[in-house]
């Protein structure tokens, strides 16, 4: 199976993504990072990472589980319920301009969701979405403001991102 | 999951620890500025009540409330069982307006097992007579996960009417499933015939039970159910069996005090345990509203025992 982005790849990446955050952000003082269980969230520490890297600013970081806020959650009620994750945003989010962070961009339900669930946390004055991944195949009418790679796929095709914290290593890897 | 949930029994030692885990996270909503998730809603969930409850019922309710499913109370007090229906007929008749779930209290016990073979809807046994309450038991060990972090090898003392409670019954099912010891005492009249066979210790005295316990878990002296004279005066109750900051220090010293409530002060526990720095009696109230959210949460998910699907 193609292995897409390797670790080098990946942290290269992360780089570019935090020094894009930088360029279009005048200023970071109302910045805070969101990521999406499970990958989204070790993706935000280390976009947060990278960007204290570059200019020593703390940008403030939160996870945020949408198992409960999915919208295909009772309608196959067949076998368990998905498992919740944990849902952890320190910070008030109001007034604050939010990147939200998740590891593959597909149908753009995920992100749907996260939507819904993060207007129930406050008013932020923006949300941005930041993605490692851009498979297409968009089911809804979203679109990531930073986008890692690319990936052109077909449906029956699946996205693997393995990350350190995670899975023991980093890696993207599309499966048949 | 099965399709109800009536007893401890139809958890496996898995399922309770997603009950447990998924209640991590419902607690985390009762946090927010808005405490409601999107989870259950279209879905109908009947509170039937056929007992006075203030805690259990509120539990429930908020539970159900912050899934936004819609609920409905129904207290017996005030409804056509006072007329002579049976509980048969109340529930399909309740079942014809096609619930999705039906939380039951009832005085008898096995009437939840009787509505689970008559109804499609998820039921839950929010206390039966004297056979269960398993969402106490499932908050009692989420409660004593969140301060001993694991309930494996912990002792666990309960104290009190071992006869008339469900609470007791609960317990010690999950708690022996989980692998903790569990040593229990009360009067000689308030025990059950078969508690051996449960795989606990008994004491007679207070003071062995409690004896370099991690947990102290009291239950009430159900003056209610009560159709006789176990104990000669509840003056007596207390001197011999009741929770005292003296019997206390026999416990470890970071030793944790649960009482599923309502408390009878002065009997079976002194104010200044309950109110006590070991005391974690209100975290329980809180923890059972996350709790049930899992449970509901969990149930209505899909049937894995195909039989009953």
């Amino acid at each position: 199976m193609p292995v897409v982005m390797d670790a080098d790849r990946i942290g290269r990446t992360l780089t570019r993504i935090a020094h894009e955050i930088i360029e279009r952000n005048r200023t970071l003082d109302q910045l805070v990072l969101v990521g999406i269980q499970r990958r989204g969230v070790p993706l935000a520490r280390r976009l947060a990472a990278a960007i204290h890297a570059i200019n020593q600013h703390e940008v403030p970081t939160g996870a945020l589980d949408i198992t409960l806020y999915r919208d295909d959650l009772m309608r196959h009620t067949v076998g368990t319920q998905p498992v919740v994750g944990r849902t952890d945003i320190p910070f008030s989010i109001d007034d604050k301009r939010i990147l939200l962070v998740d590891d593959v961009l597909y149908t753009g339900r995920t992100i749907r969701a996260a939507l819904d669930a993060l207007i129930e946390f406050g008013r932020p004055t923006s949300i941005q979405l930041v993605v490692l991944i851009d498979r297409g195949h968009r089911e809804l009418p979203i679109k990531a403001d930073y986008v890692g790679k690319n990936v052109p796929t077909s449906p029956s095709q699946s996205v693997q991102v393995r990350l350190a914290e995670t899975d023991g290593r980093d890696e993207v890897e599309i499966q048949e | 999951m099965k399709k109800d949930l009536l007893s401890i029994n139809d958890l496996s030692r898995d399922e309770i620890y997603r009950v447990l885990d998924t209640a991590v996270a419902m607690r985390e909503i009762g946090e927010r500025p808005i405490k409601k998730v999107p989870t259950l809603r279209g879905k109908t969930v009947v509170n039937l009540f056929y007992e006075p409850s203030t805690r259990t019922r509120t539990s429930f309710e908020i539970a159900e409330k912050r899934l936004s499913a819609d609920t409905l109370n129904i207290a017996v007090q005030a409804s056509s069982v006072q007329k002579g229906e049976t509980l048969a007929d109340t529930a399909m008749n309740i079942e014809a307006m096609a619930p999705d779930m039906i939380v039951l209290r009832h005085q008898s016990s096995g009437a939840c097992h009787l509505l689970s073979r008559i109804c499609r809807s998820r039921i839950i046994n929010a206390g039966d007579g004297m056979h269960e309450h398993p969402t106490q038991a499932l908050l009692d060990a989420f409660t004593i996960r969140q301060h001993k972090q694991q309930i494996e090898g912990l002792k666990v003392a309960i104290v009190g009417d071992l006869l008339h409670s469900r609470v007791l019954r609960s317990n010690v099912l999950l708690l022996t499933k989980l692998g903790a010891e569990v040593w229990m005492s009360g009067p000689q009249t308030l025990v059950p015939r078969g508690l051996d066979q449960l795989g606990v210790r008994f004491s007679p005295t207070v003071d062995e039970a409690v004896e370099g316990a991690d947990v102290v878990m009291m239950l009430r002296i159900q003056q209610e159910r009560m159709q006789g004279a176990y104990f000669p005066s509840l003056r007596e109750y207390y001197n011999v069996f009741g929770m005292t900051v003296e019997r206390m220090r026999r416990a470890k010293p970071d030793v944790i005090v649960m009482h599923p409530g309502p408390m009878n002060r002065g009997v079976e526990i002194a104010s200044d345990v309950a109110d006590g720095p070991y005391s974690v009696i209100l975290e329980q109230v809180a923890n059972g509203v996350a709790v049930r959210m899992a449970v509901l949460y969990l149930l209505a998910g899909g049937v894995e025992d195909e039989a009953v699907a």
